[in-house]
């Protein structure tokens, strides 16, 4: 009885500590990016849109072409061809076109390399970030972002999207008006759809990017479980054998 | 053929022998002699895992030594250079960081066992107090280690933690000066933190191992009853209630040891971060002296005491409960005043009074995660710190005016 209570109690604090990881994680409370990195075509189509719109300013500098190429499934060929900036060799790390000196004159502050900005911020939060940009003729660039305010960088991918105007709710005396919601002022190429796949394609690419090894992980960790749950079945067994003259 | 490698094998154990004559004695002493009582239960796995995880922590410590940087200009990108680069670093790597939180996992409950089941009563106070300085070098060994991927939360970790030792009158800034061998800290803490890391404290902490097991089988483990199986002896001197530590419990462990590794792998292949709790995601940016991040918080293990820290008004005060609340512990063995080990035939008061240490740790450990904003949160932190302290500074009352049971002659029950 008391054992049984006792062993239960521990039991409750362990998993109490684990109930605790998820309510840590979901802090920021944005509509999910429902990303999945092992969706090797949405990794292909990010890496697509960030080669085309992003690369100009934002390196990917822990990430090899070459890994790239044999991840996604691709040839030399065609990652020159399609996700590449001039003079990159396959076995360079992913460098942005701007000069570095020019970054931080025009922008105030040189753009983050990215690499691992899936795993520092979370995907629901680039996610979010992408869809969150609206024209602020007060801002330097012209565009703030309701999800990271006051950023540096203009909506590169405005042409997609269109352009959003922010309403703001009735400003309380002393405070800063908040921005209510964002509304669609121009349409972009896409509908609401294609761009809420565009921004979560990007979203796929830099988690890819974050983690390169997720995709082995996952695969390679079915045949370890499976392996150990088996591995310890036998165990159990063994122990059983051997505690028969236990008495 | 067989007997030609019995033969050999036989001669070898000979050869060995006459060279090292102490050395089967010290094998069945430790292993297929060590009578160890029949009635173990789960909470006696954890034990063992300890000595797993000290392995598992070892060796892949000794292989990401081989890629890593110890220095503030590559030390981050080497780390990153493991994750992607290095054939099966990330393997490596995530073994290694998973297997730290694992192992405060392992020797929390191993250390509650202990108060559970009185194992630190006479005449296991050595074995106790060895423990305790076990724990206390591993506090110091993960802190370093944490600091050594030199992210956001490495820098700024080092640097709350580091500038606790501020709050000492007199000597307080000097010595953090000479902790951090800089104002800030920097490549020369970094350097130093990798050489504590990788070199001194594991060396440490594997003595401090051993001394613990050996102090262990000089007076023999403690088991759930509570019972000295000492007392009861058969004609060849061998406890009543004892069995071979090998092969009954080099067995069992190893079912125990498979089924923690399956839990291990679970973490390790499918969510290494754990939501952000065993890899914080701030750690994914490089060191910025210049950036602050929006909530510096040391990793879940240190939380509970991090807690208490920010409670306290005072930082001198916050520092000296903090210590004080680790401190106490080695005192266990001798604020307990019961004559009876195991909480099985002790009263309920000792009963309610563990189950209220084990709230307050874990809810210390939940505020101490979080943002600390919250002025309710600090008023209940305070509570659970006052009771934590209560727990121990009353035990010497509890523990004498609670009631207790006979204690049985032999074990009861075993698997």
């Amino acid at each position: 009885m008391t054992k049984l209570n006792l062993t239960k109690l521990g039991l409750a604090a362990v998993l109490a500590l684990g109930a605790a990881a998820p309510a840590l994680a979901n802090e920021g409370g944005m509509p999910p990016a429902n990303t999945k990195v092992g969706n090797i075509p949405a990794v292909q189509r990010g890496a697509r849109l960030y080669f085309n719109y992003c690369i100009g300013c934002h390196s990917l500098k822990y990430m090899m072409y070459s890994r790239m190429a044999d991840d996604l499934g691709l040839s030399e060929d065609q990652v020159r061809a399609n996700l590449s900036v001039p003079g990159a060799k396959i076995g360079d790390y992913v460098r942005s076109t701007m000069p570095a000196e020019g970054a931080q004159a025009w922008f105030g502050k040189a753009p983050p390399d990215l690499s691992l900005e899936a795993r520092a911020k979370g995907p629901d939060w680039i996610y979010n970030y992408l869809k969150s940009f609206y024209i602020d003729p007060a801002r330097p660039v012209g565009w703030n972002n309701t999800v990271f305010p006051g950023a540096s960088m203009p909506n590169v991918l405005w042409e997609l999207q269109g352009v959003q105007h922010a309403e703001f709710a009735a400003a309380k005396p002393g405070e800063d008006a908040r921005v209510e919601k964002l509304v669609l002022a121009q349409p972009g190429r896409q509908s609401a759809q294609e761009f809420d796949e565009t921004a979560r394609d990007i979203t796929t690419f830099l988690q890819y990017v974050g983690e390169p090894a997720a995709l082995q992980r996952e695969k390679l960790g079915v045949w370890v479980v499976l392996y150990l749950a088996f591995f310890t079945l036998i165990a159990y067994a063994l122990k059983k054998e051997f505690w028969k003259d236990v008495h | 053929m067989a007997n030609v490698i019995a033969r050999a094998v036989a001669g070898v154990q000979d050869w060995v022998n006459y060279r090292a004559p102490g050395m089967m004695p010290a094998y069945r002493k430790h292993l297929s002699e060590y009578w160890a009582p029949k009635n173990f239960n789960l909470w006696y796995y954890f034990g063992s895992l300890a000595l797993l995880v000290l392995v598992n922590q070892i060796v892949t410590g000794i292989f990401l030594t081989m890629q890593f940087k110890p220095s503030a200009a590559e030390a981050f990108a080497s780390v990153e250079y493991i994750m992607r680069d290095v054939e099966w670093g990330w393997l490596v790597r995530y073994m290694h960081s998973t297997g730290a939180s694992l192992f405060f996992i392992v020797v929390y409950l191993h250390m509650f066992r202990g108060l559970m089941y009185g194992s630190y009563q006479k005449p296991r106070e050595l074995v106790w107090l060895l423990g305790m300085l076990i724990y206390l070098v591993l506090m110091a060994e993960a802190f370093m280690g944490y600091v050594l991927p030199w992210g956001q939360m490495s820098f700024w970790g080092a640097k709350v933690i580091i500038s606790l030792f501020g709050a000492i009158p007199v000597v307080g800034d000097t010595l953090v000066e000479w902790i951090m061998g800089d104002y800030l800290p920097s490549d020369a803490t970094l350097n130093r933190f990798f050489a504590l890391h990788v070199v001194a404290l594991p060396l440490v902490l594997l003595l401090l191992v051993v001394l613990h097991l050996f102090a262990l089988h000089e007076v023999g483990s403690n088991n759930p009853d509570g019972v000295e199986i000492k007392k009861n002896k058969d004609a060849s001197g061998k406890p009543l209630d004892g069995i071979a530590f090998h092969p009954y419990y080099t067995v069992k462990d190893l079912f125990g040891a498979s089924f923690f590794m399956l839990i291990a792998a679970f973490i390790i292949f499918f969510e290494p971060t754990v939501g952000g709790l065993f890899l914080e995601p701030d750690n994914f940016l490089p060191a910025d002296r210049l950036v602050t991040p929006a909530h510096i918080k040391p990793v879940w293990y240190y939380t509970p005491y991090y807690a208490m820290l920010r409670v306290v008004p005072s930082k001198l005060g916050g520092v000296c409960v903090m210590f004080g609340a680790i401190a106490l512990l080695f005192f266990v063995p001798w604020l307990d005043k019961s004559k009876v080990k195991s909480v099985r035939y002790r009263g309920w008061l000792t009963k309610i009074m563990l189950a209220l240490l084990a709230v307050c740790f874990v809810w210390l450990g939940k505020i101490g995660a979080g943002p600390g904003t919250d002025p309710v949160e600090t008023q209940i932190g305070r509570v659970l710190t006052f009771l934590y302290f209560a727990f121990f500074i009353t035990m010497p009352v509890w523990s004498k005016l609670d009631k207790t049971k006979p204690v049985p002659e032999r074990v009861t029950m075993h698997d």
